[in-house]
């Protein structure tokens, strides 16, 4: 989230779409009823289904699966035409004015300039902002100086190109592609842009999704596309605004800034590539250089990559990383392809991946494609799992349908590791709203359980031994990993917390205060981070968490000050403890609050400081006559209408595509119906359905209040709340078929075959999709071939990811778990 | 003199049995026998692991401070103070303490061998070691210091880490100075999915 749970309340107009907080969210969504309550605000959901959240709205729209921002660029549109837009802040706080190179083409027929139709890939160079002056044509990298039209006429400029291309997303086309109908469309549409009628600058209006953005070939644009609608009405970095991921797991917030993630290292620092030859190359590579127009500033933060990167080596590998050896940058590993989740599996089962670790992650239950991932791991020598339930992962080998003589031929070797539950561990936990908070050891594991960094720190500490003794390859940074801990099995994550956070490795000066911070001290904050090996730092994000006051992971103050829902004296946000991220941007460009009830920073000219109820995201000196830009994180310090160069792999606009399977063509260019960079698969196992193979029913798949993922079906009450797996069929659907609630029926897709009872409903409506009757169903996710309900033979064993297809987003390479296609029968 | 929240919670179950079919005052008796089970516990604060709302918990553990007794979660509420949840908990938050005690827990290593149809037993120890011969022999079979083109890679592609959604950022960074500093590249987690 830019902003967080409690700050919801401050909003004068939500649109929830692509999640369903009311059910998966519970306690979370009790501030978007507060907003409603006590400020009157006003709710739109579109899902497609009729949820609880729906039940809550406003208004509600029902939407066909994957057709998100064919609707969101409606608004686009709708917000351009009716003038319903922030001008000040379009105009300094995006690239609206920006110019675009010659060159550059929009996505008329499906395709952006650039495309490389036999790598299927973009040449991006177009892509790019017009050099202005002296600045030498842009090619590779952005222009230091970017030519600007302040009028926004200028035909190449962002807002020109921007106008254009969502003009052809009228509402005819939305209620073609969506379902939509446009009389329903307009009126969303007039009441989300309401907040900037007659160019009042006060309301403001949040946007709210979770998974049914992300799950599709192109869900990064989709939430893309959000943000852009949000910079356009100027909602980003005020209260009540901003774009919100809800998320749906307790860290997986933590696991991204974590690196948890093939693609990057902690705090979002680049992975190494094959041509950084030294340190130096790659710093070069990753670190940006600052692309404004000339009479602009920006902060450019990520200059201070080199100190954060240096800290992060410091931190990994101490005495052993110096200036002499680079700081030991060759001991990390150095890609040019992607390793991504559906890749792993792929590569297993072509052989490639040979040993798994899997620590409280039911891979086969994840799929997508189960049947893929099962026989994946039938070819893999080890695999080791870490849980605190039988899973189905750790059971492949005896997956429903294997026979005692299969299994014979099934070499894989299984460890099966009782790990600990949360209750069982201490550290921390990210929250959707970016606050780190510390959780208490409760109890110890049962039996003989361990907690899980224990048997990681155990089996490295075996593997480092037999390097030590027996050598091998390059062991370099396994003997040398940095592993001074009083605890070397780290049953307790104090260390490893204040390691994260950082110190100082010799006597330094904090730059903010000017104040001595001594060797061995910890680091107040990643201003005080240095690239000369003087300071150590696990992710400099997180620097702050834990320093010479404590661990401000672990602080209860229940103060709230501005009353806003600051509370700043709780736990700790990343980054410095700021709650609302681009908080500048809720001032206007003199420095002063938009709407001076909800005043969260602001220039004061006595002390010529930024300051507030929050802290500020901005450089704390920088007075609003030198105009800096207000999202400092980026190079061009402006909120990006436009992704330049190689920000995104499909496009600097979002496009509507048709997911990978799909029950029409695409009405704006049929002739491109997808995504013209998705990514698919090739074994036997990755087939994927038409309409013509019969599939012409859209699937959707989503999780139930009473159940989460694949764990509470091991929890006795949660099964007894809903005991069994169910699809949900549209009333009309199931009378052609002749089904009632209750019978069984058969959900089969290009990939496999589901079971469960029919839960017929009107909760999800037949949709005419492109004039043509169009159905849609929905599987909760809960089921497996483990678990109370499973065990008892209650259940037909199958797993909903079964049926989920192998193709996954160019950006984010997130699977397209939502909408998909496949046919029914009575079972 | 500022009251507690659990004196004041005895303080009303008292007040709530004086008026008694006795005709004499049983309170203190009451009191005595009817203490809620939650009265002698400790209380430890965490964040409920499912979603991402992290709403604050409470987990009342009872006999922790018995020299032979084993110390069992008897309640998991909602904390109360939490700016969040507000005490509030959702029907999975709501039935933790199923969670943590739980006779589907995994209590003891065990180990699959190639071509076996059942679990084995296996001590921890034994398990480690077959570990981390596994990790040894694996990673020096496949490890690619070089690429085609002679440039560093240093890089172990045949070995995969997949982590979960609630491990813990301490957690995280171990898996990433551990895994990477063994060359590994297919590390990914719950947030990709």
């Amino acid at each position: 989230m830019t902003n967080g749970w409690i700050d919801i309340k401050n909003t004068d107009l939500m649109l929830i779409m692509g999640g369903n907080p009311a059910e998966n969210h519970p306690c979370g969504f009790k501030w978007p009823v507060e907003a409603r309550l006590h400020r009157n605000a006003k709710l739109i959901v579109v899902d497609p289904r009729f949820t609880r959240t729906a039940a809550s709205a406003d208004l509600f729209l029902q939407i066909r699966a994957g057709t998100d921002i064919a609707f969101l660029g409606g608004l686009i549109n709708y917000a351009i035409l009716n003038d319903r837009l922030a001008h000040d802040y379009l105009v300094h706080y995006t690239n609206a004015a920006f110019l675009i190179q010659e060159g550059f083409k929009l996505p008329e027929d499906g395709l952006y300039s650039g495309f490389d139709a036999s790598k299927r890939t973009y040449d991006k160079a177009t892509w790019n902002y017009e050099g202005a002056g002296a600045s030498p044509a842009a090619g590779a990298s952005l222009p230091p100086t970017v030519a600007y039209d302040i009028t926004l006429q200028h035909p190449r400029c962002v807002f020109q190109l921007l106008k254009q291309q969502y003009s052809r997303y009228t509402p005819e086309m939305v209620e073609r592609i969506t379902g939509i109908p446009r009389d329903q469309f307009l009126k969303a549409a007039d009441l989300f842009t309401s907040v900037r009628k007659d160019g009042d600058m006060k309301r403001v209006a949040t946007i709210i999704y979770a998974v049914g953005w992300t799950q599709h070939t192109f869900g990064t644009q989709i939430i893309r596309t959000a943000a852009m609608l949000q910079l356009l009405l100027g909602n980003v970095g005020r209260a009540g605004g901003g774009v919100n991921a809800l998320r749906g797991h307790s860290n997986i917030q933590g696991a991204t800034d974590m690196a948890g993630v093939f693609d990057s290292l902690p705090g979002y620092l680049k992975m190494p590539s094959p041509d950084d030859a030294d340190l130096a190359t790659y710093l070069k590579r990753t670190t940006p250089t600052a692309s404004k127009p000339a009479e602009w500033d920006s902060y450019n933060y990520w200059s201070n990559t080199p100190k954060f990167m240096v800290s992060f080596l410091k931190a990994l590998y101490g005495d052993a990383a110096t200036k002499q050896n680079d700081w030991a940058f060759h001991y990390l590993p150095k890609i040019d392809r992607k390793y991504s989740w559906t890749e792993i599996w792929d590569d297993m089962y072509n052989g490639h991946v040979k040993g798994m670790f899997a620590f409280g992650m039911n891979g086969v239950q994840i799929g997508p494609n189960t049947r893929k991932n099962i026989e994946a791991l039938k070819k893999a020598d080890w695999l080791v799992v870490g849980e605190i339930y039988p899973d189905e992962t750790s059971e492949f080998w005896r997956a429903p349908g294997t026979t005692p003589d299969d299994m014979r031929t099934i070499n894989t070797t299984v460890y099966r590791l009782p790990c600990a539950g949360f209750a069982e561990k201490d550290g921390t936990f990210v929250n959707s709203a970016r606050w780190l908070q510390w959780k208490n050891i409760a109890v110890a594991p049962p039996g003989d359980a361990r907690v899980d960094q224990e048997v990681l720190a155990r089996i490295f500490l075996k593997v480092r031994e037999l390097y030590q003794k027996e050598g091998g390859a390059f062991p370099d940074p396994i003997v040398n990993l940095s592993w001074n801990y009083t605890d070397p099995l780290h049953r307790s994550f104090v260390e490893l917390a204040k390691e994260i956070n950082g110190r100082a490795l010799a006597d330094v000066t904090d730059p903010a205060t000017g104040q001595t911070i001594k060797a061995g001290q910890q680091l107040p904050g990643f201003g005080a981070l240095k690239d000369d090996g003087t300071t150590l730092c696990g992710n400099w994000l997180y620097s702050g968490s834990w320093t010479e006051a404590g661990a401000m992971t672990q602080r209860r103050g229940t103060d709230d000050p501005s009353g806003l829902g600051v509370y700043p004296n709780w736990a700790w946000s990343w980054p410095a403890n700021r709650r609302v991220m681009y908080n500048r941007a809720s001032c206007d460009p003199g420095g002063q609050p938009w709407d001076p009830e909800r005043r969260q920073v602001w220039w004061n000219e006595a002390a010529k400081r930024w300051v507030g109820n929050d802290v500020p995201d901005f450089k704390p000196d920088s007075a609003p006559k030198d105009h800096m830009g207000p999202f400092i994180m980026n190079p061009d310090g402006i909120g990006r209408l436009f992704g330049p160069l190689a920000a995104f792999q499909d496009g600097p606009f979002p496009e509507h595509y048709e997911p990978i399977e799909s029950p029409i063509a695409n009405p704006l260019h049929p002739s491109q119906s997808t995504n013209p960079v998705v990514q698919k698969f090739e074994t036997p196992l990755d087939k994927y359905g038409t309409v013509q193979d019969g599939f012409t029913v859209v699937c959707t798949t989503y999780r139930l209040t009473e159940h989460y993922h694949y764990w509470t079906k091991n929890n006795p009450m949660n099964v007894q709340l809903v005991p069994e797996p169910f699809v949900e069929i549209p009333a009309e659907l199931a009378d052609e078929m002749g089904l009632r609630g209750g019978e069984r029926v058969k959900v089969t897709s290009a990939r496999a075959t589901y079971v469960a009872k029919a839960m017929v409903t009107r909760r999800i409506k037949p949709m005419q999709i492109d004039g043509k009757k169009t159905y849609q169903i929905g599987i909760p996710i809960h089921w497996g071939y483990r678990g109370i309900a499973e065990d008892a033979g209650r259940t037909a064993l199958t797993s909903v990811n079964l049926l989920s297809p192998t193709a996954i987003d160019p950006n984010a390479y997130t699977p397209e778990f939502k909408g998909f296609l496949v046919k029914l029968e009575k079972a | 003199m500022p009251i507690s929240r659990r004196a004041f919670l005895q303080g009303s179950i008292a007040g709530g049995a004086a008026l008694s079919a006795f005709g004499f005052d049983v309170a203190p008796v009451q009191a005595q026998a009817k203490t809620l089970k939650i009265g002698r516990t400790s209380e430890t604060r965490s964040t409920c692991p499912y979603c991402s709302v992290s709403c604050g918990v409470i987990i009342h553990t009872l006999g922790d401070r018995a020299k032979n007794a084993i110390p069992q979660v008897v309640h998991v509420e909602g904390d109360p103070d939490h700016p969040i949840n507000r005490g509030t908990l959702c029907p999975k938050g709501s039935s933790l303490q199923q969670e943590i005690l739980n006779d589907r827990r995994l209590l003891k290593p065990q180990v699959r061998r190639p071509g076996s149809d059942h679990w084995e037993d296996i001590d921890w120890d034994r398990a480690v070691d077959e570990i981390a011969r596994w990790v040894k022999k694996t990673r020096d079979a496949s490890f690619i210091a070089t690429d085609s083109r002679g440039r560093v890679v240093n890089r172990c592609e045949s070995i995969a880490w997949t982590g979960g959604c609630t491990d813990t950022n301490e957690l995280n960074y171990l898996v990433v100075k551990t895994m990477r500093s063994l060359g590994v590249v297919g590390l990914e987690n719950q947030a990709r999915v």
